[in-house]
């Protein structure tokens, strides 16, 4: 279990351009933040930076005791819109896969499933789900193998309004368990959030003269 | 392990409908062995004689058919970032992945080859040999080809880099596969050649994984 994640002075780059620098943020097990920042401010890009798939231009990122490889191995989930489905397999056979990969059992995933009142739509190919069923399917797999940090890539956007409450509970669900959330939003998250703003390297230079 | 199995059995299912999968490979192989006999002239003689040259020419070019999607789709979609976090080394997911591959494709065209050239007039007692040499020579094809379809990830036609960069890569194994045949069909030791096959395969197999691992990581940050 990841019981605090530090990140220290991050500065990130993508494309040879500089998305942000001297980004902190401090998160405790049951905390959750919420990146907030405009289209293209890099918001994705630091939750791959924690997942490990972007290197860092300077700063560091540490999971408390857990080193870092053993804790993108184990301790976290990815999901966002990118989200690895393929439309030509059943939902189940994606959820199944999918759960096994990250370490849970077959009978989790159908337990999974049932939370997210998908078990009616398991036989159908990915490619026949609408964009909300789509990302539930998706969403699924956090809830089908426990690990305990979960970077969430604008998770509501596809959800209704009751799905969103329902997603907010089980977000809730795992906080109290311990579990820690970084989420990039544009909505308000429906748990309580500590807000964290990505600003480009010009605006955070322009603030002081304001 | 568990892991692993799960991953090899979603590889070969993606490898089957993937660019029309194995049927296409077969299919392809056909229309080249029928094709031969029309651009070279019917006599028997010739045909036996470049029988198992052309199946090596066509192992070679079906080998190629699906090998720009091999990491290609994982990479647009998203899948090949979520399979980073896994304790699974990417170097195993990478060597899984052209195994996938290989099972998908290549098994199906080694057990066309041997009567695609008997139909060209190549002796029976040639068909095991031409079997064991497609087997051994698509093990070569699908991890060298890996190396090709991993480092050309992102680029704009990315299948036509994928083929230049493979196609020098692909030429000892056709050169020693396609010796050992023509040195057993004329009664000379052909050993040497298959050994050295055998080798290439090998050596694919252990450095492929590691350059294509390699090239993955470079392609997702």
């Amino acid at each position: 279990m990841i019981a605090t994640l530090n990140i220290d002075g991050l500065a990130l780059r993508r494309g040879g351009r500089l998305l942000f620098s001297g980004l902190n943020l401090r998160l405790q097990a049951g905390e959750a933040a919420a990146l907030v920042g405009r289209n293209g401010a890099g918001k994705t890009t630091l939750l791959r930076a924690i997942a490990g798939l972007v290197e860092a231009e300077a700063g560091t990122i540490e999971f408390g005791e857990i080193d870092a490889g053993e804790a993108r191995a184990s301790h976290m989930h990815l999901a966002g819109h990118q989200d690895g489905q393929k439309p030509a397999r059943t939902a189940w056979e994606e959820l199944a896969f999918w759960t096994r990969w990250t370490g849970g059992s077959e009978q989790a995933a159908r337990d999974a499933a049932a939370a997210l009142d998908l078990t009616r739509l398991l036989d159908l190919e990915v490619r026949r789900l609408s964009a909300g069923q789509r990302r539930r399917l998706s969403l699924a797999r956090l809830l089908a193998s426990p690990r305990s940090l979960w970077l969430l890539d604008e998770p509501l956007s596809p959800l209704d309004a009751g799905w969103r409450v329902r997603f907010g509970e089980m977000m809730s669900q795992h906080l109290a368990s311990g579990g820690l959330i970084i989420a990039a939003v544009h909505d308000p998250l429906p748990i309580p959030a500590q807000p964290l703003e990505i600003l480009a390297p010009e605006d955070a230079f322009q603030e002081p003269g304001e | 392990m568990s892991r692993a199995m799960a991953l090899l059995s979603r590889e070969v299912t993606l490898a089957w409908g993937r660019g029309g999968g194995p049927l296409v490979s077969v299919a392809f192989y056909a229309g080249v062995a029928t094709l031969l006999p029309l651009a070279t002239g019917p006599e028997p003689a010739r045909l036996a004689a470049i029988a198992p040259g052309a199946a090596w020419v066509a192992l070679a070019l079906s080998a190629l058919l699906s090998l720009d999607r091999l990491f290609e789709r994982d990479y647009e979609d998203g899948a090949l970032d979520l399979i980073t976090l896994s304790p699974v080394p990417l170097e195993l997911v990478c060597a899984i992945k052209c195994l996938g591959q290989w099972v998908a494709t290549a098994a199906p065209l080694a057990l066309a080859a041997p009567l695609a050239a008997i139909a060209l007039g190549a002796q029976p007692s040639l068909a095991p040999l031409i079997f064991v040499c497609a087997l051994m020579g698509g093990l070569a094809f699908a991890f060298v080809g890996g190396i090709g379809a991993a480092l050309s990830l992102g680029a704009r036609r990315g299948g036509l880099l994928t083929a230049v960069i493979v196609m020098p890569l692909f030429v000892p194994p056709v050169i020693f596969g396609g010796g050992a045949l023509d040195a057993f069909s004329n009664g000379l030791p052909w050993r040497a050649g298959f050994a050295l096959l055998a080798a290439y395969a090998a050596a694919a197999v252990a450095l492929g994984p590691i350059a294509m691992a390699a090239a993955c990581r470079n392609a997702l940050s």
